[in-house]
């Protein structure tokens, strides 16, 4: 008993160290970088943040969402909404000149506001998530039926998106931005400011979520995970915890995406499609779920390995990335941050094999 | 009104082969608990192997029998999907039970690799099978609309894979076995049901019948790596809606999801469609969680 809370209190520190190390890297990332690396990680970061909130849902309460594209793009297209008008200067988006609108449709006028935008980045994905989320989890669909229907939803959203080429330019998405907030969107040093705004939100996310996970609401939710009908006689209530955590996921994808189309300058529906919000999750798996740190560092290892091996060999990566989906789920559920307790475990196995 | 009955015919047809897809689906669900998420993969694959055997099958019969190469093609693509889903289940998945998220995920990483294999061996570009000529005909009906004997012909090959099935189920022993399982598995395994081959006969014969799927969606166009992709969501949906273990759930299930998209989109627009039948199911599964025919029992934690 003893050593085994000796081994508990090692790992959190083990954890702290190394999203200190993570974070410290990222933080000096541009002055040893070219601008094209720094930019990459700066959407590593992007995808970092979504892992987190997939982990606040998968890791600590449960539920598998195969459908976080979906929350992502509200946000990233919320965001690219802004940069086109701004891109525009008061003009029509090109994109709808071509598809011979006449005048701008009314939900796109509230965006040439940057407040606007900024509030609708975070409130449109948590809107969205807490219509879905009540219908879906007050009437206890869960498991893989949530599953199903968030890849469902995923899907929906982006036929949806192809079809409004008038309102969403189709399959090429919204991309040809000239400036962010009046500055110029190419330049080196607005994408080190961006870059340190990404860095920023993704430690604020992390901070905070650790700052949930280790109150009450963080107990509650691992046992709703654990035993949702037995957190629900105790008095707690499944449903609106799930509810909330499902949000709070969505404005952190939300927030990701936003963060995500200034850097890229592109958001398109293959960005938010089904395969993309399952990656999403691989990169938490391979990290490790139900830690904070494994997701981080799920999504910046994951993501790198991605730019590095589809550059060189580009049909062999979804080999890659299949079989370690494969190999993590099955030998390593704990994900990368749960290897240095590998050791612990073969030799628990030979002294089970040597009675 | 000719479009309209035309719009139908054709979502009858797209329905009929969801069930085929969507009984496999069903039964491993209900079964294992194990959602596959690499279905659409083996469906893919059943579409491949009639493009090889009916070019195997030109180079070794003579012209005047190549029409038969559809028919022996189904009873191969069954073999050799079935082949590879008990590859996958006894290699893979056996080790996932109880654990339904992480099957669901470890099936989409052998989708991946699926696809990818399929797209080295046979190139990323689209390929395609002749339809036999005795399927190559169309009845007039009224007007425009006419029926063509392909659609025709998956009807009734659905409809004899649903019957065989049916009976399979419900009028053997296995089937009996199957079902005991399926209710409480550890009340027939004590009971002296083999679970472990229920488990890989049932995988056996789902991945099977997406194979025939994959014949049946060979013959109506081309077919491509990611070809199960697009048919892997509806199959889904149809399980959920429909509800797991029970055949004619099943048959609910890819009704409305097969039927009901086309006639939204035929009202509306395709891209509106998609959303008005995922905002159907929600309302659905408002009412039954659980499907609308799901196997009843009392116990709470699943």
């Amino acid at each position: 008993m003893l050593n085994e809370t000796k081994a508990g209190k090692f790992r959190i520190q083990g954890n702290t160290i190394l999203v200190t190390i993570i974070f410290i890297f990222l933080t000096a990332a541009p002055f040893f970088m070219s601008s094209f690396r720094m930019n990459m990680f700066g959407k590593y970061m992007c995808f970092a943040l979504i892992a987190i909130g997939i982990d606040m849902i998968w890791g600590y309460a449960g539920i598998l969402s195969l459908g976080h594209g979906v929350y992502f793009g509200l946000g990233a297209y919320c965001m690219a909404m802004h940069l086109k008008l701004e891109a525009s200067g008061g003009a029509l988006p090109d994109f709808m000149a071509w598809s011979a609108m006449e005048k701008l449709p009314g939900f796109w006028k509230p965006f040439e506001s940057t407040a606007f935008t900024l509030l609708a980045v975070v409130l449109v994905p948590v809107t969205v998530a807490a219509i879905i989320g009540s219908l879906t989890f007050l009437n206890r669909i869960r498991g893989v039926y949530f599953s199903i229907l968030s890849q469902a939803l995923a899907y929906a959203l982006a036929t949806f998106m192809i079809g409004r080429q008038e309102y969403f330019g189709g399959s090429n998405g919204l991309t040809n931005f000239s400036t962010i907030f009046g500055c110029p969107i190419q330049s080196t040093q607005t994408k080190i400011i961006l870059f340190y705004c990404t860095l920023a939100a993704l430690i604020l996310a992390y901070v905070g979520c650790r700052f949930l996970v280790k109150r009450r609401i963080g107990r509650v939710l691992i046992a709703v995970r654990d035993a949702e009908n037995r957190a629900r006689f105790t008095g707690y209530s499944p449903a609106v915890y799930k509810v909330f955590v499902y949000c709070l996921s969505a404005a952190l994808a939300g927030i990701a995406g936003a963060l995500y189309v200034p850097q890229v300058g592109i958001i398109s529906p293959t960005d938010i499609n089904i395969s993309p919000s399952i990656e999403m999750v691989i990169w938490v798996a391979v990290g490790g779920k139900g830690t904070l740190v494994g997701p981080v560092l799920g999504a910046l290892v994951v993501n790198f390995l991605k730019s590095l091996i589809s550059e060189q060999f580009p049909a062999f990566w979804q080999f890659f990335m299949g079989g370690v989906f494969i190999l993590v789920v099955l030998f390593l559920p704990g994900g990368l941050v749960s290897i240095k307790e590998i050791p612990a475990k073969i030799k628990a196995r030979k002294l089970k094999k040597e009675e | 009104m000719d479009l309209l009955l035309m719009q139908l015919f054709n979502s009858l047809s797209v329905s009929s082969i969801l069930l085929l897809a969507a009984l496999g689906l069903a039964i491993t669900f209900g079964l294992m608990g194990v959602i596959n998420m690499a279905h659409g993969e083996l469906i893919m694959i059943g579409a491949y192997t009639t493009y090889v055997v009916q070019n195997i099958w030109k180079s070794v019969f003579p012209e005047s029998l190549f029409d038969g190469y559809f028919i022996a093609s189904i009873f191969i693509s069954f073999l050799v999907t079935a082949g590879i889903g008990v590859l996958l289940e006894r290699g893979i998945i056996r080790h996932l039970y109880g654990r339904a998220l992480d099957s669901l995920l470890v099936t989409w990483g052998i989708s991946l690799v699926l696809q990818q294999l399929v797209r080295s061996i046979f190139g990323p570009t689209n390929v395609s099978v002749a339809c036999p000529s005795f399927l190559d005909k169309n009845i007039e009906v009224i007007g425009m609309f006419s029926m063509s004997y392909k659609r025709l012909f998956i009807l009734a090959l659905v409809i004899i894979c649903c019957i065989l099935i049916g009976l399979l189920m419900y009028r053997t022993r296995q089937g009996r076995n199957i079902r005991a399982a399926m209710q409480n598995r550890p009340m027939a395994a004590s009971l002296g049901v083999n679970t472990a081959r229920c488990d890989a006969l049932t995988f056996a014969i789902g991945s099977g019948f997406a194979g025939v799927a994959g014949c049946a969606i060979a013959l109506l166009g081309p077919i491509g790596p990611t070809i199960g992709q697009s048919y892997i969501v509806d199959t889904f949906m149809a399980v959920v809606v429909g509800g797991v273990g029970r055949i004619v759930g099943c048959i609910t299930g890819s009704a409305i999801i097969g039927m009901g998209g086309p006639i939204f989109e035929f009202f509306t627009t395709a891209s509106l469609g998609k959303v008005l039948i995922f905002i159907v199911v929600i309302i659905i599964l408002q009412f039954c969680p659980k499907g609308i025919f799901s196997i009843s029992n009392r116990v709470l934690d699943e």
